[in-house]
């Protein structure tokens, strides 16, 4: 057991991290307060425009960053108790897992755009109603806030990953950073857990 | 023999910008704040030389929006919301709960440079380009309408609204994590606990308006249109979202302040607080009813007629803690030993501006009223009277109150209590005409009014003018003193707080050793170590 000082530490930067995290989470919350406007103004074109984007990829999307939550859990188990390789292995295998949940969000994007269903790359007249428009201009906006989150998430992973393989942090005195790059990629993936329902499965 | 203050500890412009001393990063918002302060009241000064007559005479009809714009959008972001948390709660919130630096001290260096970022772009963005919508970036007028650099604009402020939200976290973190032993939070000065229910809505209501200046931006750029009536969309989620912040903004401006005056007030009276737990709880509590009450700018928007019963009510609600404050102000003064200083002045003015604001506050959060004052100058009057009269008097009077504190010397006694008397005079002759103005029908944001009104104004830009030159007295005056004040000694008001019990000008690190708390907060009355007659000047 480390002495008072290190762990008074650990507990205020991990409050400093929950507190950024709740403003994270007031971002999102605005968005999803415009995804329950839409729903309440234009119930059936809102279900139906749902009703057209790819369930099967956002299903594959949930996978692969609930999986990386759980390599990130584990990075954090190998972290406190002073495991570099394991930490590693973790964080990278989390920072992998990010990196397929990109390129299957661009693959989707890519279709969505031939189908004619992506706001900025698709004309206003093809949509099935202007509240589709509307449905499918949320889901744009909030699909990508989110993948920049996952960017960033995923460069701090291997950032962090980097800097344990060459011990420029030392273990287990680092731990406390590992945890709160992990808090911020849960963060991520739960916030995932709601857009995900809230966009491709409500209808 | 003694301990180098923070003041020279490195004289360096190096030792300046890269310094994670919270003290240092206060002056370092302090001479930015004051910077921003000025280009606000400079727009302020077109606005009121251009309504001297019913013609424009100043400015074409563009410009004076942009100069409205700019008016609102620097003093709300860059002057209002940072002013008294990022100087004072930087330098005091370690000292008042014994600690020796704020949670994250190079995140708080890394706020004050994103505010410079944020604040030099916007500044840049509305002097070379101009926006034209107001601070309040209405849609459709401001997605589809408004030319001009709205986007840019909307990055800026999103940008800013970091810097509000690592300040707020860092202070919340340091209140919970850095209280020095013995300092429960029953024992927390007044302006800790305000700053503490600031910093909740700092981090808590920001990011909605990042993302609400997100869609405006996803709306100009690529027609993202959840805003846009034509597309569907709804322009009045936008106001649904925009002040479910900005009006816990208002409370952000606004409930520091209120815990500077329960200093002030104390000191002046020697006596305590009178109901300390109710004027540290009416702050928490105004920042959870603060949140409850966005839908009163909305009364005659066409939101739904039981949608704003209920906000009228919350927004009448939400009186109650003010009230609070006020009264145990006034009975914190009831049979004290007054001294007439500078702080006290200003903490006067501000009472008194606070409760016609307030008041005029409750006329408007009724239904039937507000539809014949909405959008009027009774709303601009009323918000000047809190915003100005209030938060800025509060500004003012924790500067003179903490200024030998946090520069060592004194200030001539004299000079501020003339400016405090300026001040107010100022402030009334410039805003309370506005009230007569917004109900007789004069609209806000107007450039060319009926030829009636022209006195009402030219009374207001009066004002303006003695407001104005009664703002820049104390920056003379102050930095005066700076050369030729005297030293001041640890604590020269006789005050209770562990910022007094430090040298003034503080050492580097706050206390040699951390010091330990063992009862009430407020044990007044405590003998000021000077002897006041030096003091005058």
């Amino acid at each position: 057991m480390a002495d008072a000082a290190p762990s008074r530490q650990r507990d205020t930067t991990l409050m400093g991290m929950y507190l950024f995290l709740a403003s994270e989470i007031m971002l999102f919350g605005g968005l999803f307060a415009v995804a329950l406007a839409l729903r309440l103004l234009h119930p059936q074109e809102v279900a139906a425009a749902s009703r057209r984007l790819h369930y099967g990829i956002g299903a594959a999307n949930t996978v692969l960053l609930l999986t990386s939550s759980l390599a990130v859990a584990l990075a954090v188990a190998a972290a406190e108790m002073g495991k570099v390789k394991g930490t590693v292995a973790g964080l990278l295998a989390a920072a992998g897992l990010g990196l397929g949940f990109l390129a299957l969000k661009a693959a989707e994007y890519g279709m969505e755009i031939r189908e004619q269903l992506l706001p900025a790359f698709t004309p206003a007249e093809a949509f099935d109603s202007p509240a589709a428009h509307l449905f499918m201009d949320l889901y744009l906006v909030a699909t990508a806030l989110h993948a920049v989150h996952v960017t960033v998430g995923v460069a701090l992973l291997a950032g962090l990953a980097w800097r344990v393989h060459r011990r420029s942090l030392a273990l287990p005195r680092a731990a406390t950073g590992v945890e709160v790059v992990g808090l911020y990629w849960h963060l991520v993936d739960v916030i995932w857990v709601f857009l995900y329902p809230i966009l491709y499965l409500v209808r | 023999m003694t301990e180098l203050s923070y003041l020279e500890h490195g004289h360096s412009l190096k030792s300046w910008l890269l310094t994670t001393d919270h003290k240092r990063i206060a002056i370092l918002y302090f001479l930015s704040i004051t910077f921003f302060f000025f280009v606000g009241g400079a727009a302020a000064a077109l606005i009121r030389i251009d309504l001297l007559t019913p013609e424009p005479d100043l400015m074409s009809n563009e410009g004076y929006n942009r100069a409205f714009t700019l008016h609102g959008v620097i003093m709300v972001w860059f002057f209002l919301i940072p002013s008294i948390p990022n100087t004072f709660g930087n330098f005091l919130v370690p000292l008042m709960i014994g600690a020796r630096d704020l949670a994250f001290p190079r995140l708080n260096l890394l706020s004050w440079y994103i505010y410079m970022l944020g604040g030099l772009f916007t500044l840049a963005v509305l002097v070379l380009g101009g926006v034209d919508t107001g601070w309040t970036f209405y849609t459709p007028l401001s997605s589809m309408f408004a030319n001009g650099n709205v986007i840019l604009a909307a990055t800026a402020i999103f940008v800013v609204g970091f810097s509000s939200i690592l300040t707020g976290l860092n202070f919340i973190v340091t209140v919970h994590r850095l209280r020095c032993p013995g300092m429960t939070w029953g024992r927390l000065p007044l302006f800790v606990w305000s700053i503490y229910a600031t910093s909740l809505i700092l981090v808590l209501a920001t990011p909605v308006l990042s993302i609400t200046l997100v869609l405006i931006a996803a709306e100009r750029l690529f027609g993202v249109g959840v805003f846009n009536p034509a597309l569907g969309g709804d322009p009045l989620l936008y106001q649904h979202l925009f002040w479910f912040y900005s009006h816990p903004a208002v409370y952000i401006m606004v409930l520091p302040a209120l815990g500077v005056i329960s200093e002030l007030v104390s000191t002046a009276a020697r006596k305590p607080v009178f109901g300390y737990r109710f004027v540290a709880g009416s702050s928490i509590a105004i920042a959870i009813i603060g949140f409850l009450v966005w839908g009163h700018h909305m009364f005659v928007a066409g939101q739904s007629m039981y949608a704003s019963a209920v906000f009228s009510f919350l927004s009448l609600a939400v009186a109650v803690p003010s009230g609070i404050k006020v009264y145990n102000w006034t009975a914190t003064l009831y049979k004290g030993h007054i001294a007439l200083d500078p702080p006290f002045l200003f903490a006067m003015s501000f009472i008194g501006l606070f409760v016609v604001g307030g008041m005029t506050g409750l006329i408007l959060a009724m239904l039937a009223v507000d539809v014949h004052v909405h959008d009027t100058y009774f709303v601009i009057a009323h918000f000047h009277y809190i915003m100005v009269g209030g938060t800025v008097s509060a500004y003012f009077g924790a500067l003179h109150y903490w200024w030998p504190k946090m520069m060592g010397r004194w200030l001539p006694l004299v000079w501020g209590r003339l400016s405090a008397i300026f001040i107010f005079l100022g402030f009334n002759l410039t805003f309370f005409p506005q009230f007569i103005l917004g109900y007789l029908g004069m609209p806000r944001r107007y450039h060319v009014y009926p030829a009636e009104f022209q006195t009402l104004h030219v009374l207001s830009s009066a004002g303006a003018s003695v407001l104005g030159l009664a703002y820049l007295l104390p920056f003379t005056y102050l930095l005066y003193s700076l050369r030729h004040g005297e030293k001041a000694p640890p604590n020269p008001w006789g005050a209770t707080g562990l910022e007094w019990t430090v040298p003034s000008p503080p050492p580097q690190h706050n206390f040699h050793e951390l010091p330990t708390v063992d009862g009430p907060p407020y044990q007044y009355p405590v003998e000021p170590d000077t002897k006041r007659e030096g003091a005058h000047g």
